[in-house]
């Protein structure tokens, strides 16, 4: 408000000076800060909360807290009871991923590139953390390297991309693959995956699994036929209307009710199904969502090509509907990142379910605030990656400015 | 003629007409037939372990007690009142919620457009943080970090003598009820009328002439005159402050939470709020600019260009996200369950694990998230048919 004062006052002053207040360190702080009293007031009250809270956790992280918690249970955190013996079946897994994300670094460059750049970040904190083991140590090594070199060779080589993104395609069966055995390696059963493994192998698989369906359900919305658009309808605000935590008790109590006897599905594969199930509903509303923001010209023009139902929805509408709503559905990816989180509840150990069972280990009493921060650190971490990334692809696909 | 029929004859396998008729056939008899398939094979599975399917197990004593209750619960009610206990559990926690989680979020959606630069950081910080960690993780902070934590009762902390936080609960000062209470409300609800009108009129005056009338002044001493009636009537209070004290192992007076109620609370409204913060940021940014500049041309101050111009325009923008938001808050209360505070989830895993009847329990529980959800999404739709630009 004073500025525009100051504006009308300016004709009518004999001399024409820069003001001072306008400018430097106090010109700021006074713009700022403190342009009226009741703005000086908000100020300080906002100050001596920060203040408050800055200093709190700064004498707690530092000399309070007891960090030997999170160090002694490092591996369990990470990847739960696997065999130790077996890890390097992991470490393969990751360096596959540390490969590929190389590969579109040099190839995609941008938002990848960041992306790398912040993984590699992460192995190389976890590379100077003192606790780790020197055979840690070396595959972090490893796959920072191998980050590096693909990365030059993706650069040098634009011919990969088909691999590559094949390479994607193909990575999380061969990860599942690793992981288990199925025969070729000792088996490792999903019992003994946990921490922070199971956490994105449960995120994965509801994200990949979902989409197909997803998009059918979103399909089945739209549709003229009414008893597929019913059941569309009523599959989506049913699972819609309750909560999450329902949807995973039917997984682990109903679903081997359902299955009958004679066909075993063990824990972490009925969690995987719950999420799935549970996705997919959101996820079609995103994609419906989509869908009628496509103009009736697209659909009048892939008619007039004479394109039959099926390859006019994938060669014309969906392309551009899926690309519309990308950041919708990231949004909703991060979402069921974060809700990975309430298998805790249905007694699997991923890393939060890890947490609440080391709390009640007596000989790390008393570190539930060490574990707990630590658990939100980690999903912290990988959230703001996933958004920033997000935000970046919507910036490059030019979602919202046509 | 051969030809004829041959043009208008076309076989029904590809007849446009017939085709969708002959999926939608295939499909739902697709649909019944799983539907059958997995209800008998959970009839049988049941049978096999000696259930039988039905909702009398309702009737039957529930042995458990539930700690933090609305009505009247012992372990000798029913079963059916455990459910009514638990959805009102609910309730309470979800209406609570709600009503914190967006005045926190209405502040903090402000505070991210003020242009105070440290207000604008601290509430972008509190986003950023609040939004992007699972909401189960903050529930297991609060609950065993920080409400679990506290010193025993013996010990409790306390703010000025009357909030007490201790390991068993955080204790209030409340109030009870005294024998002149109707009149005292009678008198006030009389008084918000009158100081209503009052304040009308007033305003009409103030517009009709252009000069200062204090309506807010006029309306707030109508409310005072009716309070000072009623003390003239009574000679006593409304109400009896009970504040707590700490007597020998608990505490005499005041209104003690559970540790699992406050915890779910604080983080369901601190999750929920950094949500409604970012909507309402968006709906404000999208009132246009021109709205704000003919504000401050008319010479409006930005308290009033706030109030008056941007929030109800911003409103209809916020009102369909807030109401799924709302939703999302009535089932995030679901995690509850890992808490320990015995709301319907809760109540449903206790009588679950007590009867073993999954499908029914379950069922039951859907079937009142689904009602729930639908009255709130049918209040919020009454409120956005209103709250609409009307149009011509």
């Amino acid at each position: 408000m004073k500025k525009d004062e100051r504006k009308t006052k300016v004709p009518q002053l004999p001399e024409f000076e820069p003001l001072k207040a306008s400018i430097g360190i106090s010109g700021w702080l006074k713009k700022n800060l403190f342009s009226s009293w009741l703005n000086s007031i908000l100020t300080l009250f906002f100050a001596a909360i920060t203040g408050f809270i800055v200093i709190g956790s700064f004498e707690w992280i530092f000399f309070k807290a007891e960090w030997h918690v999170i160090s002694a249970n490092f591996k369990l955190f990470v990847v739960g009871q696997y065999p130790q013996a077996e890890l390097w079946r992991i470490w393969i897994g990751l360096t596959i991923i540390s490969a590929l994300l190389g590969l579109s670094w040099g190839i995609w460059k941008g938002t990848m590139g960041h992306l790398s750049m912040a993984i590699g970040g992460i192995y190389f904190i976890l590379c100077c953390l003192p606790f780790v083991m020197t055979e840690t140590r070396i595959w972090l090594l490893a796959n920072l390297i191998v980050i590096i070199s693909a990365f030059l060779t993706g650069r040098k080589y634009s011919k990969l991309r088909k691999p590559t993104l094949t390479g994607w395609f193909l990575m999380f069966p061969v990860i599942i693959f690793l992981l288990n055995g199925f025969g070729l390696f000792n088996h490792v059963g999903t019992n003994l995956w946990g921490g922070f493994l199971l956490t994105l192998l449960i995120a994965i698989t509801a994200i990949v699994c979902s989409f197909p369906l997803g998009v059918l359900l979103a399909l089945g919305r739209r549709s003229k036929l009414p008893v597929i658009r019913w059941f569309s309808i009523g599959y989506i605000e049913l699972i819609r209307g309750v909560p999450l935590i329902t949807i995973l008790f039917v997984a682990q109590l109903m679903l081997p009710l359902f299955m009958g006897h004679g066909i075993e599905i063990d824990n972490v594969v009925r969690a995987m199904v719950g999420f799935t199930l549970f996705t997919a509903a959101y996820l079609a509303e995103n994609i419906r969502g989509g869908l009628q923001s496509i103009p009736r010209g697209q659909f009048e023009a892939a008619e007039a090509l004479g394109l039959n139902a099926t390859f006019k929805m994938t060669f014309i509408i969906l392309p551009q509907a899926l690309r519309a709503v990308i950041p919708a559905m990231v949004g909703n990816f991060i979402g069921i990142f974060k809700d990975t989180s309430l298998v805790a509840i249905v007694g699997l150990t991923d890393i939060l379910g890890m947490g609440k069972n080391i709390i009640s280990n007596p000989e790390f009493l008393g570190t539930q605030m060490e574990v707990f921060i630590f658990v939100a650190l980690v999903f912290l971490i990988f959230c703001n990656m996933m958004s920033y990334a997000s935000r970046r692809l919507e910036k490059s696909l030019g979602v919202g400015k046509r | 003629m051969d030809k004829r029929t041959s043009l208008t004859s076309t076989p029904f396998w590809r007849d446009k007409r017939v085709i969708p008729i002959i999926l939608q056939i295939i499909f739902a008899i697709t649909i019944i037939l799983a539907g059958f398939f997995f209800f008998n094979n959970a009839l049988n599975s049941m049978r096999q372990i000696g259930l039988n399917f039905g909702f009398d197990f309702l009737g039957k004593m529930a042995s458990f007690d539930i700690g933090d209750k609305l009505i009247e619960f012992s372990s000798t009610d029913t079963y059916g009142k455990a459910f009514l206990v638990g959805i009102l559990n609910t309730i309470r926690v979800a209406f609570i919620g709600i009503i914190l989680a967006t005045i926190l979020g209405f502040l903090v959606g402000i505070c991210r457009l003020s242009n105070n630069w440290l207000a604008r950081t601290v509430a972008t910080v509190y986003v950023e943080i609040f939004r992007n960690t699972p909401l189960l993780v903050q529930i297991f902070i609060w609950f065993y970090a920080v409400f679990l934590s506290f010193p025993i009762i013996e010990k409790s902390l306390n703010v000025f003598g009357l909030v007490f936080f201790s390991n068993r609960g955080t204790v209030i000062p409340w109030f009870s009820l005294t024998a002149s209470s109707t009149v005292w409300f009678i008198s006030f609800i009389a008084g918000l009328i009158l100081s209503f009108l009052v304040w009308k009129q007033r305003v009409k005056l103030q517009v009709e002439s252009g000069k200062r009338k204090y309506p807010l002044l006029w309306s707030g001493s109508a409310i005072l005159f009716s309070l000072v009636i009623a003390w003239f009537i009574t000679f006593e209070t409304p109400l009896r402050l009970s504040i707590p004290e700490i007597a020998g192992r608990g505490f005499e007076g005041g209104y003690t939470i559970g540790p699992g109620f406050c915890a779910l609370l604080v983080a369901l409204v601190m999750y929920t709020a950094s949500y409604i913060a970012e909507i309402v940021r968006g709906g404000i940014l999208a009132v246009s600019k021109g709205q704000v500049e003919a504000a401050k041309a008319l010479g409006l101050k930005s308290s009033t260009i706030l109030r008056l111009i941007i929030l109800p325009q911003a409103i209809r923008i916020i009102i369909p996200p807030l109401t799924s938001q709302y939703l999302n808050l009535i089932k995030n209360s679901s995690l509850a369950a890992a808490v320990a505070y015995q709301e319907l989830v809760g109540v449903g895993i206790t009588v679950l694990s007590q009867t073993g009847k999954s499908v029914e329990v379950i069922s039951i529980v859907i079937l009142v998230y689904l009602a729930m959800s639908l009255f709130t999404s049918l209040l919020m739709n009454i409120y956005n048919k209103y709250s609409q630009l009307v149009e011509r």
